[in-house]
């Protein structure tokens, strides 16, 4: 998923580069209220999840682009969206910069599909399953697999629409195929997105609630638990 | 947990390139890949000279071409595109080895090689010559937002504790009679990864905290940021490497 540089044509580049400064920085000022001592080391914790979990990465042959598990779900789940897009975006600036995964240029076009699309699409998701869900473990587990499901494959066609408006190679018809292969196989890596999402999310939600961002936001009346100032001592 | 300094990349040693301020190495190395990707790409010479401007900053920072190249393996699964593009370009063909090309598309494919390749080494040197200290708080000289640096610090550090975490349930696992092989191993770690989260998540906030009783409040000391910042002349001998670049570009899009 991670585009490097030469795939896509500057100035479509640049477009997008400009739309994920304009959307992180919207996050930044979202973000910053957020960003209390409880959630500082979540962030960080999160994005380093994210980190290790994207160097896992599945060369897809009949397209030749690889695929990876993205996080965009888990950090909306845990951190909420505006520091979860951050979170993402700062993993894949710290790919660009020290590892060389993704084009440095092509930033904008990445962050836009995983950091951005991946979790506006998740966090849309989770705000209307758990509405709509029974609030039990079972519940959260399904919000969470359905939502990294589908923040994947809409990852992974943001990257469909990039190429159609600015592929260095005409595809001709073929571009067609480029976005069913996407898919599809997105959807298997969804899968197992949707599961690591779940079973992380509902773990942490058994034994923290407080942790969990969404569950929070949907619950403003009952006042959050004390944080047990964890072993600050130890 | 060690001392935040250095990562798997990073090469000691006291070259002119290592001593060069983080915030200097950012700006110039992303300004080099602007221009990389930016010349057009039948411009074939103007890759041959990034590729030697890349060998001569690579030599400056004692960097070997070995190391170089066995690192920009990494980016192979990322340039795989480029090996299906011959086949699946639209437009005009040619037969090679009774394969039948499209023109188009092996250009687009030397296209993603050449400029993926270029940036990747690119990133390396910066990755070799650049703490991941020094790379935060070059970030946060060029005024990147504070939230995004906070963020990057913390995931550096808890990088190292969930491995040290995920290393210790393995061992665990394994002194409870579980021998895990090859992929197998994957089967006991998915079990686990809640858990892992978790473990890793509480030790984090340890640390946190043990930080913000220190008097952290989102920002590393003082005493990083003021020592060092990039002097005048320091930015203008980094900037031979765009500028260079930058020229290359210019005469291949004059020159097309």
């Amino acid at each position: 998923m991670h585009i490097s540089n030469g795939i896509i044509d500057g100035p479509v580049a640049a477009i997008f580069a400009a739309f994920a400064l304009a959307a992180l920085a919207f996050c930044v000022l979202r973000g910053r209220a957020d960003l209390d001592d409880r959630l500082a080391p979540m962030a960080g914790l999160v994005a380093a999840f994210i980190f290790a979990v994207q160097m896992l990465n599945f060369p897809i042959f009949t397209a030749g682009v690889s695929g990876h598990l993205l996080g965009g779900a888990l950090a909306a789940l845990l951190v909420g969206p505006w520091v979860g897009a951050l979170c993402v975006a700062v993993v894949l600036v710290v790919q660009a910069l020290v590892f060389g995964d993704g084009g440095v240029a092509m930033l904008g076009l990445n962050i836009t599909n995983m950091a951005i699309l991946g979790t506006a699409a998740a966090y849309l998701l989770i705000a209307l399953l758990l509405r709509v869900l029974p609030r039990t473990p079972a519940g959260l587990a399904v919000t969470a697999f359905v939502s990294a499901l589908v923040s994947v494959v809409v990852a992974s066609q943001g990257f469909v629409l990039q190429y159609w408006l600015g592929g260095t190679t005409d595809l001709g018809g073929n571009l067609g195929g480029l976005a069913g292969t996407m898919a599809v196989a997105h959807l298997l890596i969804g899968i197992g997105e949707g599961l690591i999402t779940a079973t992380t999310v509902v773990t942490v939600a058994k034994v923290r609630p407080d942790l969990v961002y969404a569950l929070r936001a949907l619950k403003p009346a009952v006042p959050a638990p004390a944080v047990p100032v964890a072993g600050g001592v130890r | 947990m060690g001392a935040g300094h250095g990562h798997v990349l990073y090469r000691e040693s006291g070259s002119p390139v290592h001593r060069l301020p983080p915030e200097v190495k950012i700006t110039a190395m992303v300004l080099f890949t602007v221009a990389v990707v930016a010349t057009p790409r039948e411009a074939y010479w103007a890759f041959g000279g990034y590729a030697l401007l890349v060998a001569a900053v690579a030599a400056l920072a004692r960097v070997g071409p070995r190391w170089l190249l066995g690192r920009a393996l990494i980016e192979l699964p990322f340039v795989l595109f480029a090996f299906a593009l011959p086949f699946l370009g639209a437009g005009e063909r040619v037969e090679v080895v009774g394969l039948s090309l499209s023109v188009d598309g092996l250009h687009g494919a030397f296209n993603i090689l050449a400029k993926g390749t270029l940036g990747v080494l690119a990133s390396l040197l910066l990755a070799a010559t650049t703490t991941t200290r020094d790379l935060i708080l070059g970030l946060d000289r060029l005024r990147c937002p504070q939230i995004l640096t906070q963020i990057a610090t913390f995931m550096l550090r808890y990088l190292e504790v969930l491995v040290g975490e995920a290393r210790r349930m393995r061992v665990a696992r394994v002194s409870r009679g579980d021998d895990p092989r090859f992929l197998w191993q994957l089967r006991g770690f998915a079990a686990g990864v809640g858990a892992l989260f978790l473990r890793a998540f509480e030790r984090g906030e340890r640390v946190y905290l043990a930080m913000v009783s220190r008097g952290y409040t989102g920002r590393m000391p003082a005493v990083w940021q003021g020592a060092g910042a990039a002097t005048a002349g320091q930015w203008a001998v980094a900037a031979t490497v765009p500028v260079i670049a930058a020229s290359i570009a210019a005469a291949a899009l004059v020159l097309q």
